[in-house]
């Protein structure tokens, strides 16, 4: 009998790609991975549309309304969710903003910025609303792991897939988990 | 000949001497117990309940019992470790903490302690308060972000540096750091960073200018090995990645 390979997908949000990074970091380890897992929508696929999957990784918080979107579709369609970097866990460096009203950090950028022309804050329908504040994704749906760090190291998401392939508790050592 | 004055901590066998809490005869035994508020040069303040413990089956903060023959103290359990996990996370999401854009991290007690009680993530809604930066003294800045309210710094500015530069305003919810001039600015005292009250933070609200990310990553003093193990930042000589002075 030839076993199911787990779907597993996986976006950044309000992220700077950093943990995909360090997903990518994972190099030789990645052909053993695709051997026993498939890639359905994640950036490194181009897969449009997200499939029903086994586990959902996402990088980033929840800045607009787009970000909220995806999240729930993930949510919806992922059996397992899984938060990971700073950012998705606690909002990270883009929920520096929060301290200071949406228009206030607009006008910072697009009214006040230095060398400027014409400057206005821009509305083109196409972009994505901003929220008044950026989240962490467990403010938004149910999370079931949380992987620290900015960005948690490719050992870090060895160890966590490998042991969740396995059916094992997860079990990170000391230096597998850091804020930064 | 009188027996030598003993507890029980884990079912491991703690001496102590008359006057001594928990906390301090549990550290003299080299027993370590998670604690923030708590540095043994200082009268204990009670205040983070980090050091929590139970005492002959009674929730107590472990820095301000005081050791007593045949107590029963128990320390390292699922029980305590989730509750202690709950007050750090309540501590990190009532601040802002943005770890990879602070200086301090990897040499910050704080997140050390977080580590230590194994907290993966902040559980909590985030508060995200606004609050200011002081860069205005010239060796020193303030990140009132990352204040945990130890009055650490009060303490030792009071009590130690005779300055009493520091103190805590408001109550409950309220309650924040203030610093003892009519502008409010660090600059508009003696402050030094020579000053015990410079050495005390067991986060990074109170930082030493022009040092950030000095050490590599990798290299910091909790990089490698856990809190437990390493000690304490503030009881540390510089020589040796801590914030004492040598
Ligand atoms: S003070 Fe400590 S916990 Fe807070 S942001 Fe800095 S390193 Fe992180
Ligand atoms: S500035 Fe540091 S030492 Fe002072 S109360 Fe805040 S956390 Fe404690
Ligand atoms: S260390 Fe005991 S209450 Fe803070």
């Amino acid at each position: 009998m030839i076993e199911a390979k787990l779907k597993i997908a996986t976006c950044s949000l309000a992220g700077c790609f950093g943990c995909h990074m360090s997903l990518l970091d994972l190099d030789e380890r990645l052909f053993d991975l695709t051997e026993r897992m498939e890639l359905d929508r994640s950036p490194l696929t181009d897969i449009k549309e997200l499939g029903e999957c086994d586990v959902g990784l996402i990088e980033g918080g929840v800045c607009n309304a787009e970000n909220v979107h995806v999240l729930m579709e993930f949510r919806a369609r992922c059996k397992i969710l899984v938060a990971i970097g700073a950012c998705a866990l606690n909002g990270g460096i883009p929920a520096m903003r929060n301290q200071f009203d949406l228009k206030e950090c607009l006008e910072e950028s697009y009214v006040r910025g230095i060398g400027l022309v014409n400057a206005q804050i821009p509305n083109d329908p196409e972009i994505p609303l901003l929220l008044n504040k950026v989240h962490p994704l467990h403010e938004v749906v149910k999370i079931d792991y949380f992987l620290p760090g900015c960005p948690p190291s490719a050992d870090t998401i060895w160890t966590f897939i490998n042991e969740l392939l396995s059916g094992q508790p997860i079990a990170l050592s000391y230096t597998q988990i850091h804020y930064d | 000949m009188s027996e030598e004055l003993g507890f029980t901590l884990d079912g491991r066998r703690i001496p102590f001497q008359d006057g001594q809490t928990v906390m301090a005869a549990a550290l003299a035994a080299g027993v370590y117990i998670p604690h923030l508020c708590f540095n043994p040069d200082f009268a204990p303040h009670g205040s983070c309940r980090v050091c929590l413990v139970k005492v002959n089956g009674r929730f107590q903060a472990s820095c301000t019992t005081p050791a007593a023959s045949g107590l029963t103290v128990q320390s390292e359990t699922e029980e305590l470790r989730n509750i202690r996990r709950g007050i750090l996370q309540m501590l990190f999401v009532e601040g802002n903490h943005v770890c990879p854009a602070c200086e301090k991290s990897g040499a910050c007690q704080l997140q050390a302690v977080a580590y230590y009680v194994g907290m993966l993530n902040p559980h909590f809604s985030h508060f995200y308060p606004r609050r200011p930066v002081d860069a205005s003294h010239a060796e020193a800045v303030i990140d009132f972000n990352r204040c945990i309210l130890c009055e650490l710094c009060v303490r030792a500015s009071r009590d130690v540096d005779g300055k009493n530069i520091f103190a805590v305003q408001g109550r409950g919810i309220q309650a924040h750091l203030v610093v003892n001039t009519p502008s409010g600015k660090l600059g508009a005292t003696h402050f030094s960073i020579h000053d015990k009250a410079a050495q005390v933070c067991p986060t990074g609200a109170i930082l030493t200018k022009h040092q950030g990310y000095n050490v590599p990553i990798g290299q910091r003093l909790y990089d490698r090995k856990p809190i437990n193990v390493v000690g304490d930042v503030a009881q540390l000589p510089e020589s040796k990645g801590g914030r004492r002075h040598d």
